[in-house]
């Protein structure tokens, strides 16, 4: 995920769902702060549900005679004008082959836009839910609400870095306004994640959780996504599937989202 | 080709038409001629691609035949133009309510791409292919026309632009 500066390409690409969804993410995190942009996108977005709305009405109409006997080849003089030497017959023939062709493709391609999004959604949903059950766990507790707390941050990492079986870190979200409060061991879909949590200095908590147990690496997804009271931003990276979940407004936590990105991206 | 499969672009196909010319009767007219263009040039049909978008070039065809038929073959500057800044005070404000009329004051290039990409979901290089201009002219005119169609809503003025004569 680059961090290149957002196009008016993006933005249309945006509200017609377009592009690769990392790039969605970086746009998101760039409407949260240009609020101008925000509000184009938001009346484009209107636009496209005013027009279907006004127009799909057409589908729906009875179709009139005359289009309705097009569908098949007309016999009159025209049919004639199209390659004569060739027999009807086989004109039928591979008129049919044509048609064969086209189902196939068009379930190809029904089969491309429907079952691809819907398995990667399958891997990525689960870890905003998880993240955000163990927000909402953890974060009330105000008297255990980490195994190991900041003090002992070495401890922690290394803890967590072997149990995870690879190398995680905490960011540093003393410039957001959040300090790290301690991290735990938890318990994910096949083996361990890890939670860090952090707080800022009214008690807001903020926890990032970090899986291992993303199986395809080939997609970088930055996503957002509401769970209950709980907002989380959410991203795979290589193997690591991270989450940021909080209690703040969604513009807020997308600038800690992103700080947290440009840090373990440094790994 | 088969009759089914026309069939189930036909709908779409006089969605689109519609949504281009806005009276009935012409769209469909539209929409037969551009059937009877596909059927007398069939043997140009390639098997395997895509039936929809095939007919919606022709379609597409036929419209930039047609706009030029009647009066001076124009072609607009809009690629180049920049709107200038419109000025938004109650006394310039035009009342422009309806989403059909403020859609038919687009000029026809952004609102083919506009409806290509809104009403019929394609891909901005589908709609590329299908209207035979670069992804890069895809993109500038749907900006163009999504800000206009914008302007026209909210009520101001988008400036008229400048069409040459060839």
């Amino acid at each position: 995920m680059n961090k290149l500066q957002i196009t008016e390409a993006d933005l249309h690409a945006f509200v017609d769902a377009q592009g690769p969804q990392a790039r969605r993410a970086e746009i998101e995190v760039h409407l949260a702060a240009h609020p101008e942009d925000a509000e184009r996108v938001r009346a484009y977005g209107a636009q496209k549900r005013a027009l279907q709305e006004l127009f799909h009405p057409v589908l729906d109409e009875p179709l009139p005679e005359a289009l309705r006997q097009l569908t098949s080849r007309p016999t009159a003089a025209t049919a004639q004008q199209d390659k004569p030497f060739l027999p009807r017959w086989s004109l039928q023939r591979i008129a049919a082959s044509v048609f064969i062709t086209l189902v196939s493709g068009a379930a190809g391609w029904l089969a491309h836009g429907q079952y691809h999004p819907a398995e990667r959604m399958a891997q990525v949903t689960p870890l905003a839910r998880q993240a955000a059950v163990a927000h909402a766990v953890f974060t009330p507790d105000v008297r255990r609400p980490v195994e190991i707390s900041a003090e002992h941050e070495d401890q922690l990492v290394t803890w967590l870095s072997k149990r995870l079986g690879t190398p995680v870190r905490a960011p540093k979200l003393g410039a957001q306004g959040f300090e790290l409060v301690g991290g735990r061991l938890l318990p994910g879909n096949s083996g361990p994640v890890a939670q860090f949590m952090y707080q800022d200095a009214s008690g807001q908590r903020l926890t990032l959780y970090v899986s291992t147990e993303i199986a395809a690496n080939h997609d970088t997804a930055f996503r957002f996504s509401q769970e209950g009271q709980v907002n989380v931003f959410y991203w795979i990276d290589g193997k690591f599937g991270y989450a940021l979940s909080a209690g703040i407004d969604k513009g807020a936590l997308a600038r800690v989202a992103s700080v947290v990105y440009d840090q373990l991206d440094r790994n | 080709m088969d009759s089914r499969a026309i069939l189930a672009e036909l709908p779409r196909l006089r969605r689109y038409a519609r949504a281009m010319v806005g009276e009935r009767a012409a769209a469909d007219d539209l929409v037969q001629d551009t059937l009877e263009k596909a059927w007398s040039r069939i043997s140009q049909w390639r098997a395997g691609s895509d039936l929809r978008a095939w007919l919606f070039s022709i379609m597409h065809n036929l419209r930039v035949d047609q706009l030029r038929r009647p009066a001076l073959s124009t072609s607009s500057m809009e690629e180049d133009y920049v709107d200038p800044p419109t000025r938004a005070t109650q006394t310039d404000r035009l009342e422009v309510q309806n989403l059909e009329s403020a859609l038919a004051r687009l000029p026809e290039e952004q609102r083919e791409v506009l409806l290509l990409v809104a009403l019929e979901e394609l891909s901005y290089q589908e709609v590329a292919s299908t209207l035979g201009i670069p992804t890069g002219t895809v993109m500038s005119r749907l900006s163009r026309g999504r800000e206009r169609l914008r302007l026209i809503l909210d009520g101001q003025q988008p400036t008229v632009p400048l069409r040459v004569v060839r």
